[in-house]
């Protein structure tokens, strides 16, 4: 273990390890939740009749958790964690780091306690009231300033691709956050957006389409620069293709919001360029996939044998999968059939469940053995299983979700000769349902392989320093 | 101005802008630079390797 621990004092790995924990403390919290949830849609007397469970209350607790939770302490830790090894230098300031660690967690504990009670702003992805917003704001600046302190600082003369894309994140999320989250308050638990009507909902659709192009795509990216290249033990496949990847991305993603509004009161032709701003996208997307891909190009056979670049490489699979679908769903012809349709829920889990969290996993069992003073999990055989369960329960999940979608999508437009509709609503409810047990039964795997992780994981942590033996199938050449 | 030119214009600055991008990314000037810093996630390592080959001899 000797060359791992022995640079541990230059960086600061101790916000990176409570992170890294708390991304697994919160994988299994937000994911549950949104089983128990996804319970509720076809048996839901389990709200219980009680105000504070009723889904309207706990989905956006779900999606908080899962995005900002999961997702946001996944997106901390390696970032601090990648901007100081291919930085060569320790943090910029260790106490902006505690603050980030502490202050982002009392966020989290905050929606646990204010989402449940009923307080939101009801902006999607952004329910939190307007104390915590400022919390945020205020945890995001120190981020900032942390990061971008810490590249001014460093020993390398040439800033790593990863870093771009992390930089490019922590700055953009700062601006979308901050704009958006404009409100008058009213009281200490309510306020009103700054927006009104139409230039609310664009505003609203700028941070939320944004939120998924620079949360949770272009930090994400950061990671495959990063851990896709480490675990395949060679370079990314062309290091000028990343940087053209980099700013077409973050050129156009900023653009494809009001795809999320096509047939609503916003102009038309703000929905026209909106769809074909989304439909460009696929490009630098599907750039991006085949860099990470092609990474593995000479070592295909690592695939066979190591369970934690599996979960990298399908997440790549996953992620030129829904940006394919992302794109084609843009198109306003197709947007007539999936939009308010259970299509788009399948879209954001094949993106979020496939890309998101795979190739968060990935990286959290690359990191830990290098955090711990380890040479592998305690068990590559749990890896493998977490694999398989994960693979799974997403697959069942976006497969009920494309059927009950276009199903839905179909029933609602149906028209008898008349001009009546041929389903009222409720028919349609009805025929969804046997897709809503499938979607619960995926996301039982899903939650199961979480938990298998965390077993993983713990294992590892409390074995003596050294003392698990390097596996050959997972060591990088 | 209208909205029409004003578009007209800033797709050109775009695209113009996304040709330097290009051009700056597969000159052959710039090409040593670049696969230096594709190696910049295993530069870190190497020291750590040569600290340690020095403390062992």
């Amino acid at each position: 273990m000797s060359d791992i621990s022995q640079a541990q004092p230059t960086y600061n790995y101790k916000v990176v390890r409570q992170f890294t924990v708390m991304t697994i403390v919160w994988g299994i919290i937000g994911m549950g939740l949104g089983v128990f949830i996804a319970a509720q849609l076809f048996a839901p007397a389990l709200n219980f009749d009680l105000p504070w469970l009723t889904f309207s209350r706990l989905r956006p607790l779900h999606t908080n958790a899962v995005i900002f939770a999961f997702g946001g302490s996944a997106l901390f830790a390696t970032s601090y964690y990648v901007v100081q090894r291919t930085s060569q230098v320790r943090l910029f300031s260790d106490k902006l780091a505690a603050f980030t660690f502490w202050g982002w967690q009392a966020v989290i504990v905050a929606a646990i306690i204010t989402l449940p009670l009923g307080m939101t702003s009801s902006k999607e992805y952004a329910e939190l009231e307007w104390p915590i917003d400022i919390l945020i704001a205020l945890v995001w600046i120190a981020y900032c300033i942390n990061f971008f302190g810490t590249i001014v600082i460093r020993k390398v003369s040439h800033i790593y691709v990863a870093n771009w894309f992390y930089g490019a994140f922590i700055l953009t999320v700062m601006i979308l956050h901050i704009g958006n989250s404009m409100a008058i308050p009213v009281s200490f638990t309510k306020s009103y957006s700054l927006y009104a009507g139409a230039v609310d909902a664009m505003m609203q659709w700028w941070y939320g389409h944004n939120a998924v192009g620079f949360f949770l795509t272009a930090g994400f990216l950061g990671m495959m620069y990063y851990f896709v290249p480490k675990q395949a033990g060679r370079p990314v496949y062309s290091y000028r293709l990343s940087i053209v990847h980099f700013w077409a991305l973050i050129s156009l993603y900023i653009w494809a919001g009001p795809h999320h509004l096509h047939y609503t009161a916003l102009p038309d032709w703000t929905q026209s360029l909106g769809m074909v701003m989304s439909i460009i996208l696929f490009v630098p997307s599907w750039g991006g996939m085949i860099n990470g891909i092609m990474t593995l190009s000479g070592a295909w056979h690592k695939l066979r044998t190591d369970p934690v670049l599996r979960f990298l490489v399908v997440s790549l699979t996953f992620y030129g999968m829904s940006t394919f679908e992302g794109p084609m769903m843009a198109i306003k012809t197709v947007n007539a059939l999936s939009h308010y349709t259970d299509w788009t829920i399948g879209h954001v889990h094949s993106g979020a469940l496939g890309w998101v969290a795979m190739i968060s996993i990935g990286s959290v069992y690359h990191l830990i053995p290098h955090l711990f003073g380890q040479r592998a999990m305690y068990s590559t055989r749990l890896v493998n299983v977490h694999f398989w369960l994960a693979t799974i329960g997403v697959v069942l999940y976006i497969v009920a979700m494309w059927f009950s979608g276009v199903l839905q999508g179909l029933m609602w437009r149906a028209v008898n000769a008349d001009g009546t509709l041929t389903y009222s609503f409720v028919e349609s409810l009805e025929a969804s349902k046997p897709y809503y047990v499938v979607r619960f039964i995926g996301g039982c795997f899903v939650v199961a392989g979480m938990l298998v992780m965390a077993y993983n994981a713990y294992r590892t942590i409390k074995a003596p320093k050294g003392s698990i033996a390097a596996d050959p199938a997972t060591q990088p050449a | 101005m209208d909205q029409g030119l004003i578009g007209t214009i800033f797709t050109i600055v775009v695209f113009v802008c996304f040709a330097g991008v290009v051009w700056w990314a597969f000159s052959g000037r710039n090409k040593k630079k670049f696969d230096d810093a594709a190696n910049l996630p295993f530069a870190d390592e190497d020291k750590e390797r040569i600290k340690k080959d020095k403390r062992e001899s």
